[in-house]
């Protein structure tokens, strides 16, 4: 059984929004209709949006990171959502477990976005239906698209390539591969929603810098006598078998 | 949660139409609208304004949906959906009240049976409209058994109450009868109210922003939710009044719905003074609205630990 999911990895996210931007367009322009822009250039604008990136600053100054973080829909393995729909509008795809809102038939009551704990659906305002992200289901079954493209929106958007998109049930695949080796992780464990999005954690890079690291000892320059010679050095790091 | 009024005008609505029959039906039972035709006059009467109750609450819920057109479609889930469920036990309670007052109108005959099934289909809606609310276990507020009891509690006592206003002018030989109901449904849905404020008031979020993006550390503070305009996640979870307005709704439905009601239908019952049951109904439904209204906004939803901050 195929779990198409994205892996998002907030150590190299740079809080862009290029996958906010894209997704908008991509989905704004496809046979489903446009997404809603209530008032964009208005006092109080307002939008139907299927991915957010938020961001958030941990720990306490000076020691803070700020951590860039994309949300969308995380395409739940036991979605919340779906059994709670009174039409059966909102549903989970057996094939490649895509969970999807069905606009024809959604009555717009908004009982899926209560029963979503990751506040993942956005109702549309204009086409008063419930939205949400697809993980562009249109793209990535395409038959036209050239092979490469058959990508979320956001996952060819994003520039720092903190976007994999997979199946999670392929223990072969980019996706599974990285939630493995890379200790990914699913958002709010705690409702036992099983999230096929997993989330890829900040790693802390520590590189420290030696002093005399900083003073190239064959620098031409002094060698040649054009600049005055670095005085004498003491022994260094690499005169220490470690 | 933000309160919708559609929702609001919907639960208390039905509730005390299915207070009150009820009541008649418990009155029918009792033996009473056996021969006399002044008795069954008040038994039709009383079925019409059950069905008109019941109508209107069903009236109120479409203003919830974004395509009521599509409302035919809700029944179709129902091996999953309270929703749909619900959606499926109003219209047959609804049904069976009409069909009884009909029959009492007509005198057809079959009143009991009739009122047997709808006194079954009353006790679903009850089940459906509160799991509609307890079964979404991400509101911790709303996930318990007192939602259950306190949603069948409180249309009980506002049920009893109009039962006990229109038989004062209707049937004064039930006022006494009635009158206690009320005044016992609206004491136990008092303390099972207070209860469940008690358990809502010790809740510890299951979930936290720790858990939300996955970070374990103590101290994690949004700086931006990712845009600076409203949004439907703003919107809809959030009811956007003060604490303190929230803590004014709560002690003034605790007062409108239990306490002022309790001295009214006492002051009415003693005095014989129909006003006075008449005013007992009308406060109590004010402050069952207010009930209602605190019940969603006390609801704290997880998804608003992911938009605190607009930038």
């Amino acid at each position: 059984m195929t779990q198409l999911a994205l892996v998002i990895d907030l150590n190299v996210c740079v809080g862009c929004h290029a996958c906010v931007t894209s997704c908008k367009q991509w989905n704004t322009s496809g046979s489903a209709g446009p997404l809603v822009d209530d008032q964009p250039y208005g006092k109080d604008p307002t939008g139907t949006f299927f991915n957010r990136v938020q961001t958030f600053e941990v720990g306490e100054f000076p020691n803070t990171q700020t951590v860039h973080f994309p949300k969308s829909c995380l395409h739940c393995e036991d979605p919340p959502c779906v059994p709670v729909c009174p039409t059966g509008a909102s549903y989970k795809r057996a094939e490649d477990g895509i969970v999807l809102v069905d606009y024809d038939k959604c009555i717009g009551c908004k009982y899926c976005s209560w029963a979503c704990p990751y506040g993942a659906r956005e109702f549309d305002e204009e086409r008063k239906v419930m939205s949400k992200c697809t993980l562009c289901v249109d793209r990535v079954t395409s038959k036209t698209l050239p092979e490469a493209e058959r990508k979320p929106a956001c996952v060819l958007a994003c520039p720092s390539n903190a976007r994999l998109f997979g199946d999670v049930h392929d223990p072969a695949s980019v996706v599974s591969v990285a939630i493995r080796d890379r200790g990914g992780y699913p958002l709010m464990p705690e409702w036992n929603t099983r999230p096929a999005n997993h989330y890829l954690p900040r790693r802390r890079h520590d590189a420290v810098v030696h002093a005399e690291d900083l003073v190239r000892v064959d620098n031409p320059l002094k060698i040649d006598g054009k600049q005055p010679e670095a005085p004498q050095q003491g022994p260094g790091r690499e005169d220490y078998a470690t | 949660m933000n309160p919708a009024f559609s929702v609001i005008f919907l639960t208390t609505l039905i509730g005390a139409g299915q207070g009150l029959f009820l009541a008649l039906f418990g009155a029918e039972l009792a033996g009473f609208g056996g021969q006399a035709e002044a008795e069954r006059g008040f038994l039709v009467n009383g079925g019409i304004v059950v069905v008109g109750l019941t109508g209107l609450g069903l009236l109120c819920s479409f203003f919830h949906l974004g395509r009521p057109e599509r409302a035919w479609r809700t029944a179709t889930m129902w091996r999953t959906s309270w929703l749909s469920r619900e959606v499926i036990a109003l219209p047959l309670f609804g049904g069976g009240a009409f069909c009884w007052t009909v029959a009492h109108a007509t005198g057809s005959g079959g009143t009991l049976a009739i009122g047997l099934l709808t006194v079954l289909a009353c006790a679903g809606l009850f089940i459906c409209t509160a799991m509609v609310y307890a079964s979404v276990r991400f509101l911790q507020e709303w996930a318990s058994a007192f939602t259950l009891v306190n949603y069948a509690l409180l249309g009980l006592a506002s049920g009893c109450t109009l039962a006990t206003a229109l038989a004062a002018w209707g049937a004064p030989g039930l006022v006494p009868g009635f009158g206690a109901a009320a005044l016992v449904f609206t004491a136990a849905a008092w303390l099972s109210r207070a209860l469940s404020l008690a358990r809502n008031a010790r809740l510890k979020p299951k979930s936290t922003l720790q858990s939300a993006i996955g970070i374990r550390h103590p101290q994690i503070a949004q700086r931006a939710m990712g845009f600076m305009g409203g949004s439907f996640n703003t919107r809809e979870f959030f009811h956007g009044k003060s604490a303190l307005a929230l803590r004014q709704v709560k002690w003034g439905f605790l007062l409108t719905a239990f306490v002022l009601p309790l001295g009214l239908l006492t002051l009415g019952l003693a005095q014989g003074s129909a006003a006075a049951l008449g005013l007992a109904f009308g406060v109590q439904y004010l402050g069952l609205l207010a009930e209602r209204w605190f019940f969603f906004a006390q609801a704290n939803h997880p998804q608003n630990l992911y938009y605190q901050v607009i930038s």
